[in-house]
């Protein structure tokens, strides 16, 4: 059932993902972002971090890339064009990706032991919510990291306005 | 035949799934009947009341109608996404009742008969889905491929994400009382005295409902927010759109009342709980009066809520767009981060 579920997302996260990189216009490759990012949480949920899972859908598919889409459609862009740039790209690009692809399969395989495994849809049998030991985590252990990342948050936010407000 | 667990499981659901499908479209149709006749009365006319005994056969016209009408599509949409955007709208909104939990636990061979599934997170789930269906007003809007529409598109699109934020928070309220995410569990968390410990009541969430109310309404465009379907000043996202792709967007938005009548049900009024609490237990303790009452009891919640929607909408008039705006952000947003505030220390005192 979960290797079921694992296929079926997978592919569907690359086959996005190819999709974003192949489409010319910009909003089908924002669209396929979106694929990508639901597929992402799916999977996420059959490891058994639904929160994630939540938190991915709502945050990443259903407000930021809500924005993106909004650019996309008030800057009317139009779709894509070849110039000398973008085949120079294609050329180091593609050798690139698959020496970045290389090298990660490398890693995983040969620190298989130290990064630990998980098995697919092994958390999800236990009744108990991880939400409780996520957010326990997060404020005692973790307390520190978390309020200065929120504080980040704010300062970005109000640089946002200070910007924006030259604008006005 | 002899059928292992899984295969059990999976029929079971499937069937559940079908008829919730069935039930919630037919319900959807008979929301809009509801709501013409309710409206006429509230307006002091009959509503309509010539097909079938009291109209009750109007969807059905209404349904052939839309069918059967020229579906038209400009030579200049994008056609992918002007044929998608009304699928992620229908689909989004129907999807979310997947989690509702419409009756008392009761289990055939270790299946849940009352709700589609269980899940941890099922209110995050709903959030997810709905934010999600924004995505079917902003595609229809560019994909029309008309300066009106994306207007429209934009408003609506604007309209439900500012709302979605106050709508979000009044809820939290609920979550802390409870300590979960699970639909089940909160309906739980009311359970103990009936009406004299619903959410709304003795959980002193009713401003987190009045909040959930207000933003509820401006999130499924209806009136007095419906900008969106505004007769003196129409620029919809749906203006292009035609024969069933309209009828699309229009049962999404009568599914998306009922996903909000549901969900308001099982936060703030007690779920399937009756209001009498365990007072009558004695004499249905048993048998199919016992599965079957807090089904009623829930209907009869979400029907009462779909009663307000039409009251509301025969009573006030509608916002004008920057004064919808700034009602979100400036009073609904402040409001809810205080009744947070409020119940967490609330709870941290008496917890």
């Amino acid at each position: 059932m979960q290797i079921a579920l694992f296929l079926i997302f997978g592919l569907l996260a690359v086959a996005g993902a190819l999709n974003l990189l192949l489409q010319k216009h910009p909003i089908n490759s924002a669209l396929s972002l979106i694929v990508v990012m639901m597929s992402l949480a799916v999977l996420y949920w059959t490891l058994g971090a639904e929160f994630l899972a939540a938190a991915q859908v709502i945050v990443y598919s259903g407000a930021i890339m809500v924005l993106f889409i909004f650019v996309i459609m008030l800057l009317n862009a139009g779709e894509e064009v070849r110039s000398k740039g973008s085949r120079a790209a294609s050329i180091a690009g593609f050798p690139g990706a698959a020496a970045i692809f290389c090298v990660l399969t490398f890693t995983f395989l040969s620190e298989r032991v130290a990064l630990g495994k998980t098995e697919i849809g092994g958390y999800l049998s236990r009744t108990a919510s991880n939400i409780v030991e996520l957010s326990h985590t997060l404020f005692t252990s973790l307390l520190l990291p978390f309020e200065v990342t929120s504080i980040l948050i704010l300062v970005a936010i109000l640089g946002a306005v200070v910007l924006a407000r030259k604008e006005l | 035949m002899h059928l292992s667990d899984f295969q059990l499981f999976l029929l079971i659901t499937i069937v559940k799934i079908v008829v919730v499908l069935v039930i919630t479209l037919t319900s959807v149709a008979y929301t809009v009947l509801l709501e013409r006749k309710f409206l006429g009365r509230l307006q002091n006319r009959w509503g309509p009341s010539r097909v079938g005994p009291f109209g009750l056969l109007q969807p059905l016209a209404d349904g052939i109608k839309l069918f059967l009408k020229e579906d038209l599509m400009p030579l200049a949409v994008e056609r992918p996404l002007f044929v998608l955007a009304p699928v992620i709208a229908l689909g989004c909104a129907l999807v979310s009742i997947a989690v509702v939990p419409f009756g008392a636990i009761t289990t055939y061979k270790g299946v849940d008969l009352f709700e589609i599934a269980n899940v941890n997170i099922g209110l995050l789930v709903i959030l997810g889905v709905t934010s999600i269906g924004v995505y079917g007003i902003t595609l229809s809007g560019w994909s029309s491929n008309n300066k009106y529409t994306l207007f429209g598109s934009l408003r609506s699109t604007a309209q439900m994400i500012s709302y979605e934020l106050a709508l979000g928070l009044s809820l939290v309220g609920v979550v802390l009382r409870a300590g979960s995410l699970n639909l089940r569990t909160i309906v739980n968390s009311q359970a103990r005295h009936g009406a004299l410990t619903w959410n709304i009541f003795g959980g002193l969430q009713i401003v987190g409902f009045i909040i959930y109310m207000i933003a509820a309404y401006a999130e499924t465009n209806r009136s007095p927010f419906d900008l969106a379907e505004a007769e003196s000043e129409i620029v919809g996202y749906h203006i292009e759109y035609s024969s069933m792709k309209f009828a699309m967007f229009f049962m999404a938005e009568y599914a998306n009342m009922i996903t909000v009548a549901c969900v308001a049900t099982l936060l703030f009024l007690g779920g399937s709980g009756s209001p009498f609490g365990h007072l009558f237990d004695g004499i249905f303790a048993t048998g199919i009066v016992h599965a079957i009452l807090p089904v009623l009891w829930f209907v009869a919640k979400v029907f009462m809520f779909l009663l307000l929607y039409i009251w509301v909408r025969g009573t006030l008039p509608r916002f004008r767009y920057d004064q919808l705006m700034a009602f979100g952000w400036k009073f609904l947003l402040p409001v809810a981060m205080v009744n947070i505030l409020a119940t967490a220390l609330f709870l941290a005192y008496h917890g």
